[in-house]
Order: C-alpha cells, then sequence, then structure tokens
C-alpha cells in the first residue's frame, strides 16, 4: 500500500486544531509555539501513554484498552486513542492472544457535557479509520463519553465523514509541506484560542504599515 | 498581547539562587533571604557572580524564564537558553533578508526613522513643556533637520547611505541634548557620547540603560522566534547581538534616554551616588544602582498607547510588541516592518 512515512506523520490531535483554526493548527503543528496550556494537554497524552501501555480490561462480552496508539500509514497520522472497546462479534476480526473476533469502537472522552462540535467530531472518525486500517476491518460508529454527564453517546461514522476527514489532511499536508502558516481569520472563535497571545489576530487586519509611516512623518 | 511579569534582580554579589519547588530561594551563607515563585517572573537578571543551581537553571529553562549574568557595573557576560522554539522558517527567511544589502536597507531604514522620529519628539516635547528654560531656536532648527533626515531615510536603499543618515542624525540629536538636562547640571552634563569607558555620570547612566535595553530586546527577539545575532544594520559579528541593537534603535531616546533624564531631572539619583576609577571610567555605586534598577522596573509597568497596534499596553512589553511586528513582517504578513513612533 502506498502511504506515507513515520517521520512524515502528522498528530491526529491536530485535526482538531485544524478544524478550529488552521492557524492555530498551523501555530502548534508547523512552528511549534505552542502556549502552556496546549503543551500540557499533548503532554498528558504522552505520559499515559508511556504510563498505561494496553491495559486490557475485560468485561463480559468486551475488553476494554486504555491509551491505545494508533496510526495510519495511508492517511500519514499518528495518535492515541482514550479508550478503545472490542465487542465479540461474529463479524469481527480475530486478535493477537484472544479467542474469537472482535469489532473495535474508539471511546473519545470529553470534559463537560455534550455539544455539537465538528472538531471533535472528525477527530473520532480519524481514529476510527487508523483502527480500520491497523485492523483490516470496518467499524461503523464510535463514541463520545462525557464525564460531567457521565453518559456516553453514540456517534454513527459515515462514508462522507470519512471523505471530509480526508479532504481536511489533504489540506494540512499541503501547508505542512510548504511549511506555510495560512493568515489568520479572526473572528469570535479566536475568544477561546489559547494562542491569540501569540497570534494576535487584530495585526492582520490593520492599515498598511506604508501609509501609517507615512502619515506619520508628514506630522 | 500578552502579559507583562516581573524582572528579579539580584544585585548582591555573594548570594546563591536555587529551586525549591516552584519557588526560587534566595540565600546568602546559609540564610534565606528571599523566595519568590517562578510563575511570575519573565527574568531572572543577576549581577555580580551570583551562583546560580543547575536546577533552577533548567526550570528556568523550560519555563522561557529569561536567565542572563552580568557583571556588577552591568556589562553582559552570559545568559541561560532553553531549546530554542521551532519555527526553523522564520530564520531562515531572516538570514536570507540579513545576505541581501538592499532586503535588509528596507527594514533597516525603518528602525532608523523610528530612531530620529522619536528624538525628534523628545526635543518637541521638551519646547513645550520647558520653553522659558530650553533655547528654542536651536531645538526648532535641530528638529526640522531631522524631519529633512527621515525623509531622506526613507528612500534609502544602500546600507552605507542609510549610516552615514543615521550619523548625521545623531550628531544633529546628541548637539542639543544637554539642553534636556534641567536640574543638577554640576554633576550631570553631557559633552558627547564616550561608552568604552563611559567618562561621565550621564554617559554611565546611559550606558547602563542601554544594557537592560538591549538584554530586554535579545530576549523579546528569542521569544518571537528571531535569532537575535543576525541583524540588518549591524552587520554579524561573532558574540554581537545585531538584531538586538537594530530594533533597539528606535527605543534609545524614548526608551532609554528619556528614563535617565527623568531619573536626573526628578532628582532620584544624585552626583555622589557616582565614583571615578583609576582610568577615567565613571561607576555608579551600589545605592545608585538600585535606584536606577527599581526605576526601571516601574517605568515598565506605565501604560502607552502601541501607535501601530493602537492597544494599550506596559512599556515593558514595547520590545516584545516590536519584536513580534518584525517577525509578522518578516514572515509576509505586513508589507513593512512598522517601527515604533512616539509622540
Ligand atoms: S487567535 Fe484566532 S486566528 Fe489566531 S490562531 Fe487563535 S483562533 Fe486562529
Amino acid at each position: 500500500m502506498q502511504g506515507y512515512n513515520e517521520e512524515d506523520y502528522l498528530l491526529l490531535s491536530g485535526i482538531q486544531h485544524f478544524n478550529f483554526c488552521r492557524r492555530q493548527w498551523a501555530l502548534i503543528h508547523i512552528e511549534q509555539q505552542w502556549e502552556e496550556n496546549v503543551r500540557t494537554i499533548e503532554g498528558n497524552h504522552l505520559h499515559r501513554k508511556a504510563d498505561q501501555p494496553m491495559i486490557r480490561e475485560k468485561r463480559g462480552d468486551k475488553l476494554v484498552v486504555r491509551a491505545l496508539p494508533v496510526h495510519s500509514r495511508e492517511l500519514g497520522i499518528t495518535g492515541i486513542c482514550d479508550v478503545v472497546e472490542f465487542v465479540r462479534d461474529p463479524l469481527g476480526v480475530p486478535l493477537a492472544g484472544e479467542e474469537g473476533t472482535y469489532l473495535p469502537f474508539p471511546v473519545e472522552y470529553k470534559r463537560g457535557k455534550p455539544k455539537r462540535n465538528d472538531s471533535d467530531h472528525a477527530q473520532l472518525v480519524a481514529q476510527v479509520m487508523c483502527l480500520e486500517e491497523m485492523l483490516v476491518c470496518e467499524i461503523s460508529k464510535g463514541y463520545f463519553y462525557y464525564d460531567e454527564i457521565k453518559h456516553r453517546v453514540e456517534v454513527i461514522i459515515t462514508a462522507s465523514d470519512r471523505e471530509r476527514v480526508r479532504a481536511s489532511l489533504q489540506e494540512m499536508r499541503h501547508y505542512f509541506e510548504r511549511n506555510h502558516t495560512p493568515k489568520a481569520k479572526a473572528g469570535p472563535h479566536c475568544q477561546s484560542c489559547s494562542l491569540q497571545h501569540i497570534c494576535v489576530p487584530e495585526i492582520l487586519n490593520k492599515k498598511s504599515v506604508s501609509s501609517f509611516i507615512e502619515s506619520r512623518i508628514a506630522e | 498581547m500578552k502579559k507583562l511579569l516581573n524582572t528579579l534582580f539580584v544585585t548582591m554579589p555573594d548570594t546563591y539562587l536555587s529551586l525549591d519547588g516552584e519557588n526560587i530561594v534566595v540565600k546568602q551563607e546559609e540564610s534565606i533571604l528571599a523566595r519568590y515563585p517562578l510563575h511570575n517572573l519573565e527574568a531572572v537578571c543577576t549581577f555580580g557572580y551570583s551562583g546560580v543551581s543547575p536546577g533552577l537553571m533548567g526550570a528556568c529553562a523550560t519555563r522561557n524564564i529569561d536567565l542572563t549574568f552580568m557583571t556588577r557595573s552591568g556589562r553582559f557576560l552570559a545568559r541561560v537558553t532553553g531549546e530554542s522554539r521551532g519555527n526553523v522558517v522564520l530564520r531562515k527567511e531572516q538570514y536570507r533578508i540579513s545576505d541581501d544589502d538592499r532586503r535588509s536597507a528596507r527594514v533597516a531604514r525603518n528602525m532608523i526613522i523610528g530612531k530620529i522620529y522619536n528624538h525628534k519628539w523628545i526635543l518637541e516635547r521638551a519646547t513645550r513643556d520647558h520653553q522659558l528654560r530650553i533655547d528654542m531656536d536651536r531645538m526648532k532648527k535641530v528638529s526640522a533637520s531631522l524631519t529633512e533626515i527621515m525623509k531622506q531615510v526613507r528612500e534609502v536603499e544602500e546600507l552605507d547611505i542609510l549610516r552615514g543618515l543615521e550619523g548625521t542624525a545623531a550628531v544633529q540629536y546628541n548637539s542639543v541634548f544637554d539642553e534636556l538636562i534641567l536640574q543638577q547640571k554640576d554633576d550631570f552634563y553631557f559633552h558627547g557620547r564616550h561608552k568604552r569607558p563611559p567618562l561621565d555620570n550621564v554617559n554611565a547612566l546611559l550606558s547602563f540603560a542601554y544594557t537592560l535595553l538591549s538584554n530586554d530586546m535579545k530576549s523579546a527577539l528569542e521569544a518571537v522566534g528571531l535569532d537575535a545575532y543576525v541583524g540588518f544594520l549591524h552587520r554579524d559579528r561573532p558574540g554581537r547581538e545585531s538584531l538586538a541593537l537594530d530594533v533597539m534603535e528606535e527605543l534609545r531616546g524614548v526608551y532609554a534616554d528619556r528614563f535617565v533624564l527623568s531619573l536626573i531631572n526628578k532628582k532620584l539619583i544624585h552626583g555622589t551616588g557616582f565614583y571615578r576609577k583609576e582610568n577615567g571610567s565613571v561607576m555608579m555605586d551600589d545605592d545608585t544602582r538600585k535606584i536606577v534598577l527599581k526605576a526601571w522596573q516601574e517605568r515598565k509597568q506605565d501604560k502607552i498607547i502601541h501607535p501601530y497596534l493602537n492597544e494599550k499596553m506596559s512599556w515593558g512589553l514595547v520590545p516584545y510588541s516590536q519584536a513580534l511586528l518584525l517577525a509578522r513582517h518578516i514572515r509576509g504578513d505586513l508589507d513593512e516592518y512598522p517601527p515604533f513612533l512616539w509622540k
């Protein structure tokens, strides 16, 4: 299969940044100009990975695996799934060291309550696509688990979801290969952006520097 | 804009700084003098040969807290820097501009415009505020000629011509600088600029203020991912922070000179706080240095409206905002570099 080399993999978590704001993604993933809070979030992810290498938990027909590293050579991404549930299913695939056949479903943990948010959604879809490629199977759904209401929500993954993720990744690739940070489209979302102080989106809406200098000198 | 945090100045030479959890501990012999939480600090600057534990150096490096060592007289010695922040692309473009005289000149000329503009308005303000004390004719003449030079600078595309014009403007400004000293004239006078070594009180103060400013400028440039050592107007020389010196040009007058003038004119410092060494160089005593550092720190907290960004910020963030704007120009987001034009 044709695909990307490991050293060119993008971080799966970037899809969420990218959908939130292309520039935010580029600042973090191309320029590595993250602020402390973003760094901490990414850092925690890595920690969990190191601390809990594939803890398997059996619950009846289910096998629950935490902090599972996933990747897709075809998409050129790598990341970590919070939780993947393997459910016994005659239509599933065999797993190393286990009896029977299983189907995997990623469960992404979210702080707070459900909110309609496409950036989270794309992330889950990308996880599904990684799992499909790694396990050679087809996965129809995933879940969000909201810790505030201690409740999970099922998400059906459609062909057009997959298409959207592919399109996003293609665009990310395009910027990544040219090392290009797209200009800011400042908007209300900037208010909740942790990179606001680095990005300073207002600068891009300013008048030209030439006219600023000319008018000042003429005083 | 980001928030301005504190700088910790350590002026006692026989102290030792170490890390305790999330705090800096300042020790002398075995006794603990003070303890400061790291998260409130932007920079630590020591004068004299204070020791610092490797643990604290590491903590500063990972948190981007600038740790600098100076001699007691304020000469730069060394600096602890962490892993440099990403963005190779930005730096490469900076190097490309630096290698190209014409492109360098186009950026550098705006910094020089900033310098001359600010000098002009320092003079204009003085004529307005102290009409009865100042030789108005001389001031107005110098101010007019600075405007003329500025207009020429705007067209320059050659570095040598730019340096020439900058020199002419500096001579003009220096010729009336002494007029701006309104108090304690017996102890504080300006008969020309000499730096190595400073031979009078005013030059000693200016040198010290420029060191503090260049130190802030250097950290600001590095914080936005630029290389402080590769400049446009100042050519590369090993160990010289050319870009910091470039951007500093526009801030010397408005930031450092005005600071020095206010120390003198408000009588915060006195002639007795200075002494002359065998070689004729003038130094300030420990108490005076403490007063100067404290005033510097307070000055940084004062608020201004940034002329281009039109945003309220503290003076202490001006070096950072200029570094940020320069990076924006280098990466192509802004048509030119907007200098800090104060009025
Ligand atoms: S401040 Fe706005 S434009 Fe800049 S990265 Fe954040 S969301 Fe994007």
